[in-house]
């Protein structure tokens, strides 16, 4: 019986993974950057890069996104409505650090208003540094987060994926 | 529920994190149906606390820190920091360099308001007009990452110049993006004027009259719209514009349509004066020298960033680190004007209303409320705010249990 129901399960985890990867929808949040990395990952959005050809679609509402792609170095006020946004969305769920504030601070590390970075409140999964990201940098991060989620392992940080040369070699293909 | 006023009345709250914006902001309206009977907006989600950590950089430093108050029109703060700096140390920057300062800063200025009109257009359903005009905008990103190596926060500033030349190479560059821009402006502003669909979202809506717009302070493009002749690149013109006069784009009706009008012709405003610097770009140095520790003083810099009026106050005490800074950015004097214009309109204008005035959260978001975590609850239900004395009695605490 409980084998039986593994193998739905299974089966079921796989359709659910196969469709996430071919079309995951991503919410944006601004934890307080400076709008740099937001227009850019609205730029990636239009027509010249285009991310919409990956199958990634912006998404309004937290609970129905599967990556938050989260800029800023997240502001004290902002910080409660990042941990809200982030336990609002459904498992599993992604998130994507973009831009150097949200990785450490950057320029803005040891205000006192900031967190100093994303990882600080919430688990990252993925990190794509610059000041701002260009666009093919926002694609590449998303592309490779893709690429790590494979219907054997759903939640996969980072670290993880350096073990799998195979999908790496994929992504840099 | 009894039919009474009371119960008719529901409050919409939106955001921090909404769909309509990039940047969090927190807005309630209180709606009657669909009428908005009241508004009110929260801000200060992006404070940082920028000017107090100027404070602890030194005078370089401080002009990358102050590029990033804003992504969008970036070059503008470093430009009004870097010309409050020379003005305290009494030089001057080269007049070559003066000129790259303005071709940049209307080259921002040409990217900020294709990204606005894009961004607005999008709020009324218009989403083509949204991705055409986010692709031509990346004519102009490409120009600017030819002349200054990086797309957004180019740092084109250095205390006393500019960090690169425009060789006639690039200026060819430059010229051909504009032609291209300048057919396609001429494509949008028709779009927007004769568009019925489009003419719905905006003609007669958020009307803010020339008097309005004065007592609530309103500034930059919204307050052209409403013929308020305010302007600083005419009015006290700087660096460059002294000698390349700029016309002032004016429109008299004060609704959506006009401020849209208002910023596309501003745009062949833009086209047109780059184009007439490139041609008389004065020759001589770049940059000029500037001390380590800048001469004690105040100094007042105001510049006309894409938005509007950009205020900067800078006190030096002779060291090489400032005293005190202080930023005043365009779009918290024309938030007012949204919360008093949105009253009165359906809610499904309103963030048509809000993106008219091209707001940018992350600016404009200088303070922060100080709430007691405990105790001092208000018969509102918010918690009483600090008193500075508390506030200090806090702070000192916080700093001894460390």
């Amino acid at each position: 019986m409980d084998e039986k129901k593994n193998v739905v399960q299974e089966v079921m985890d796989g359709l659910t993974n196969w469709a996430r990867v071919n079309s995951p929808w991503v919410l944006h949040f601004n934890s307080g950057s400076c709008n740099g990395c937001d227009i850019e990952i609205l730029a990636t959005l239009t027509p010249r890069y285009d991310l919409e050809r990956l199958g990634v679609r912006l998404e309004a509402s937290p609970r129905h996104a599967d990556v938050l792609l989260c800029t800023g170095a997240v502001t004290r006020q902002a910080r409660e409505r990042l941990i809200r946004i982030y336990e609002q969305m459904h498992e599993p769920k992604f998130v994507v650090a973009i831009g150097s504030c949200a990785l450490s601070g950057g320029v803005f590390r040891g205000c006192y208003n900031v967190m100093n970075g994303i990882e600080e409140v919430i688990p990252v999964d993925a990190y794509i540094p610059g000041c701002p990201p260009r666009p093919e940098a926002i694609i590449d991060g998303v592309v490779k987060l893709l690429n790590s989620l494979s219907p054997a392992n759903h939640q996969i940080t980072v670290a993880d994926r350096n073990d799998k040369p195979s999908t790496e070699k994929a992504v840099e293909e | 529920m009894p039919d009474t006023a009371a119960s008719k009345r529901f409050t919409v709250p939106i955001g921090p994190q909404h769909p309509a914006l990039k940047e969090p902001g927190h807005f309630e309206f209180t709606v009657d149906g669909e009428i908005v009977t009241n508004a009110y907006v929260r801000l200060g989600y992006a404070h940082r606390g920028i000017e107090k950590a100027a404070e602890s950089r030194n005078w370089v430093q401080n002009l990358y820190l102050l590029e990033r108050v804003c992504g969008i029109c970036s070059h503008i703060h470093g430009f009004a920091y870097s010309l409050a700096v020379e003005r305290l140390a009494n030089i001057e920057a080269p007049p070559r360099a003066q000129a790259i300062r303005v071709i940049v800063a209307e080259l921002e200025r040409i990217h900020s308001h294709l990204l606005w009109m894009g961004v607005s257009a999008h709020e009324a359903g218009f989403d083509t007009l949204f991705m055409y005009s986010w692709r031509d905008r990346e004519t102009i990103m490409d120009v600017l990452e030819g002349l200054t190596g990086n797309r957004v926060n180019y740092s084109a500033n250095v205390l006393g110049g500019v960090k690169f030349d425009v060789t006639p190479t690039q200026a060819d560059i430059i010229r051909k993006g504009l032609t291209f821009l300048e057919e396609r402006t001429k494509h949008y502003l028709d779009v927007i004027m004769h568009d019925t669909m489009f003419l719905q979202r905006t003609r007669g809506i958020g009307v803010m009259t020339r008097s309005q717009a004065e007592v609530m302070g309103a500034l930059g493009p919204t307050a052209r719209a409403s013929n308020v002749q305010r302007d600083l690149r005419v009015e006290a013109p700087y660096a460059a514009y002294k000698d390349f006069p700029v016309q002032m784009v004016l429109d008299t009706r004060g609704d959506l349509e006009a401020r849209f009008e208002v910023r596309i012709n501003e745009l062949f405003e833009s086209y047109r004066l780059i184009n007439q610097i490139l041609d008389n770009l004065p020759e001589g140095e770049l940059n000029v020298r500037v001390p380590r520790r800048i001469p004690a003083g105040e100094m007042i810099v105001r510049l006309e960033a894409p938005r509007g009026e950009v205020f900067y106050f800078i006190k030096s005490n002779g060291t090489d680190k400032l005293e005190r800074l202080k930023v005043r950015t365009p779009t918290i004097c024309n938030m007012t004007s949204v919360v008093r214009l949105s009253v009165g309109h359906q809610l499904a204008d309103v963030p048509m209303i809000l993106a008219g005035i091209d707001p940018c959260f992350s600016c404009n978001d200088r303070t922060v409320q100080i709430r007691q975590a405990d105790g001092g609850a208000q018969p509102n239900g918010l918690s009483s705010l600090m008193s500075w004395e508390e506030l200090r009695q806090y702070a000192i605490r916080k700093y001894e249990a460390r």
